[in-house]
């Protein structure tokens, strides 16, 4: 167990070093000066050449690179180009919105997809199952932005139940924080959740067929008892990998709906850093979502291998 | 689970909303499509930084009005000396900075010290390098002296990037900016609102409002959505396509004004067959302009036939030099031995005048054989490939600074314009601050660029403000970049 965590860890930290070198060398290769983009086109050559120089973009790649990588090492982001503030000071400010916002998504799609897939799989071929896949179907067609901009047109605009978008502090007002991302999160969600059901309903409708609930029929277990006490906990496997594959998409999906809603995450940060071409800034987020993304899966994997005896002793062989 | 959550939404969102308005209010929550990257307008060119604290939070000597004009602002006076290279400006007594330290002569000397200094990174350091002296004359006197006279001088001290600073805040002002306006910086939400409240201690008039948010909404549909809503109260300039939804609805009223932008089809003069004077007047004839404006800015916009804004009192419409007239053009184009027309690229910034009006002027030349590929590139593309290295033929875009055809006098500028004539007319007009002869030159000015069809000539962009019906005071034009907030007020 010990050594597979371990190779799952060097592996980690190679994916996290590959990962930081693409992102240097994609951004360093982008055509686009920040000095003069912060200065505008009326701005005098020398303005810009003293801009470049306070920014240390005239050093060469290399160094840049590897002061970046030793400065994350001791936790030194380094400063925004466009803001003058520490990048880390800007992540960290953002989390507040970003976090609550994916953990909400999360378990909203757990919550709506999940029971979903098993009613569906347990009605297999009736009606409801047929309506609820066409329902899963479009879930996962339609674009998220697309929905946030329904819900707001429906509970903002003409209900006027809950904020178009925008984000009040949570040190302001709790309430009015958490309400600010209720919409945000159910538009994030509605993909996931459609994803959710239908492999839920493929995996149980799976399990129903198998042997071991065939055992548990014949030793006088009723259909539904059979399937709830056997059959959901073996169907979960699959639906496990799935929940950790969607946190990257979840992350993704910020980006996007952030910018919908107006929201001040990291993934607008991104956006807007991007746009500005403020690199570091735009470096240094990207490496935070890729370290809680593989992070996730690492623990996920660990999960997996400890519950999974199967997966251990592959390893160790 | 889902079910709690919703519940608890419900709730939630019954308390949040339910907030009736009944005496007149004096908060304000306005739009904007730009968050300012920083707040130090002497350091940055993003429109979005004069927006919230150009005459809100920072004043300059003057200060530009609705109409451009030049008004007193922390100078309440000045004298020029007669061969116009020496400016004594008499400052007003009383003001103070948000952080309670005292506004004087040496504030101001400060101020153009680090704008013109070597390693200034002032956005508009070029405006101020005719400067030669700053001197306190004494607390409450400074005396600017020019190494040439200079007739927008008093223009340019009012902009944005003259704003009076003090030596003890000035290195903090990107985040925490310190000035004189009627309003102070309070908080600043990264990635959603700033907030600015009224200056107890302003020297001048208070302003109605106690207390205005910025909050910044880049897209398009969720501006829409925020004001129908009612989450914000106004914005300032938004997408023209949008503004049929407010028009019929009388919770709104639609600013419809203009700015200093010059939308035009930018051509690349010292690159063939551009550099053919014949070619370029070929591509003027080609140009619909009544058309491109239909498309590219859902009908607002004044057709332009030069580099000027038509609210000037010094322009002159030369829309009619070179008509729309396809025939015209083919027998030009003939003339210039480019008989079946050529083909050249247009390459677009990504705002929507460029990237519509780029379909729109590419079908339009096409009529005459001209067939041009259209390349979009985001904003640090176009400043790296068209405007720095000058590598392109034709582009679409927008010259929002006031005041600014003088680029033309200037032969590396991105136009590739090399015209000694031109460059004759400017030189004379800097030099002369008599407001007739300043016209004539202007006028001159504007005929030249007009006849050589330096670039295509499409139309002033318009602004276009959408506000709650109850609010009073908003500018309808805008001379120089900004939202100023000083004479917004609540009629209930």
């Amino acid at each position: 167990m010990i050594r597979f965590a371990l190779t799952k860890f060097l592996g980690l930290a190679a994916t996290l070093l590959v990962a930081a070198a693409i992102t240097f060398a994609a951004l360093d290769i982008l055509p686009g000066d920040p000095a003069r983009f912060i200065l505008g086109i009326n701005a005098t050559p020398d303005a810009v050449a003293a801009l470049r120089e306070q920014l240390g973009l005239d050093a060469p790649a290399l160094q840049r690179f590897f002061g970046w990588i030793g400065g994350m090492f001791v936790g030194d982001f380094g400063l925004s180009y466009t803001q003058g503030q520490p990048v880390g000071q800007l992540i960290a400010g953002r989390l507040g919105v970003t976090i609550p916002l994916t953990v909400i998504a999360m378990i909203l799609s757990a919550g709506i997809g999940l029971p979903i897939g098993i009613l569906a799989a347990r009605r297999r071929g009736s009606f409801a199952d047929a309506g609820l896949m066409v329902l899963a179907q479009l879930g996962v067609a339609i674009p998220n932005f697309w929905f946030g901009m329904l819900l707001v047109l429906l509970f903002s605009v003409t209900l006027r139940w809950l904020p178009p978008g925008g984000f009040v502090p949570w040190g302001e007002n709790p309430f009015a924080a958490f309400a600010s991302l209720i919409l945000p999160s159910i538009a994030l969600a509605l993909p996931q959740a459609a994803i959710l059901a239908r492999v839920m309903r493929t995996a149980l409708v799976d399990v129903q067929g198998s042997d071991y609930i065939r055992t548990a029929r014949a030793k006088g277990l009723t259909l539904s008892e059979a399937v709830w006490k056997h059959g959901v906990r073996n169907a979960m496997l699959p639906v496990l990998t799935i929940l950790g594959l969607q946190f990257a998409y979840l992350v993704a999906g910020t980006v996007i709906v952030e910018n919908v809603f107006y929201l001040p995450g990291l993934g607008r940060l991104i956006f807007d850093a991007i746009s500005a071409r403020d690199l570091i800034l735009v470096r240094s987020s990207v490496i935070i979502l890729v370290l809680a993304v593989i992070g996730t899966m690492f623990l996920t994997d660990l999960a997996y291998a400890w519950v999974d005896p199967r997966l251990r002793s592959r390893k160790a062989e | 689970m889902a079910l709690r959550t919703a519940v608890a939404a419900f709730a939630l969102a019954l308390s949040f909303v339910g907030i009736a308005d009944a005496a007149p209010r004096t908060d304000l929550r306005i739009g904007l499509v730009l968050e300012p990257p920083a707040l130090d307008p002497t350091a940055g060119a993003a429109a979005a930084i004069d927006e919230v604290v150009y005459q809100n939070v920072f004043e300059g000597l003057t200060r530009i009005d609705e109409t451009g004009a030049v008004q007193p602002a922390l100078a309440s006076s000045w004298d020029v000396s007669a061969d116009g290279l020496s400016y004594t400006f008499h400052l007003v007594e009383g003001a103070t900075f948000h952080d309670g330290t005292t506004f004087d002569a040496d504030d101001v000397v400060f101020t153009y010290g680090r704008i013109t200094a070597a390693d200034s990174v002032n956005a508009q350091k070029a405006l101020y390098a005719g400067i030669d002296s700053v001197t306190a004359v004494n607390a409450n006197t400074v005396e600017i002296k020019l190494k040439g006279p200079d007739g927008l001088f008093l223009f340019n001290v009012g902009r944005g990037d003259a704003v009076i600073v003090a030596p003890e805040s000035a290195a903090n002002n990107a985040n925490t900016p310190i000035g004189t306006g009627p309003f102070k910086f309070v908080n600043w939400q990264k990635g959603a609102d700033l907030t600015l409240e009224q200056y107890a201690g302003y020297w001048g008039t208070k302003p109605a409002l106690t207390k205005v948010t910025y909050v910044f909404i880049n897209d398009a549909a969720a501006r829409v959505n925020a004001l129908l809503a009612g989450s914000i109260d106004g914005i300032n300039n938004t997408d023209a396509s949008t503004l049929p939804v407010f028009k019929a609805d009388p919770r709104f009223k639609v600013v419809v004004g203009s700015t200093e932008g010059e939308t035009l089809l930018v051509q690349n003069n010292a690159k063939a067959p551009f550099s053919d004077l014949k070619v370029r007047q070929a591509i003027a004839h080609s140009l619909d302009r009544a058309e491109i404006i239909a498309g590219a800015s859902s009908g607002y916009g004044t057709p332009i036939g030069s580099h000027f804004p038509p609210h000037s009192k010094d322009y002159v419409d030369l829309t009619g030099t070179y008509p729309y007239d396809l025939d015209a053009a083919r027998k030009l184009l003939a003339e210039a031995d480019y008989p079946d027309g050529f083909s050249a690229t247009l390459k677009l910034p990504p705002v929507p005048y460029a990237t519509v009006g780029g379909q729109i002027v590419a079908s339009q030349l096409a009529k005459v054989g001209i067939k041009l590929t259209q390349v979009n590139l985001d904003w640090n593309q176009w400043l790296t490939d068209v405007f720095t290295n000058k590598d392109y033929d034709l582009t679409i875009i927008s010259h929002v600074e006031p005041f600014d055809i003088g680029i033309y006098a200037d032969p590396n500028y991105y136009f590739g314009y090399n015209d000694p004539d031109f460059q004759a007319i400017m030189k004379q007009l800097n030099e002369t601050t008599d407001e007739a002869a300043r016209k004539e030159l202007l006028i001159a000015a504007q005929k030249r660029l007009a006849e050589q069809a330096v670039n295509g000539y499409l139309f002033e962009l318009a602004q276009t403000g959408v506000w709650s019906a109850k609010l009073e005071g908003m500018w309808q034009n805008a001379p120089v970049e900004g939202v100023v907030l000083s004479g917004i007020h609540w009629t209930e």
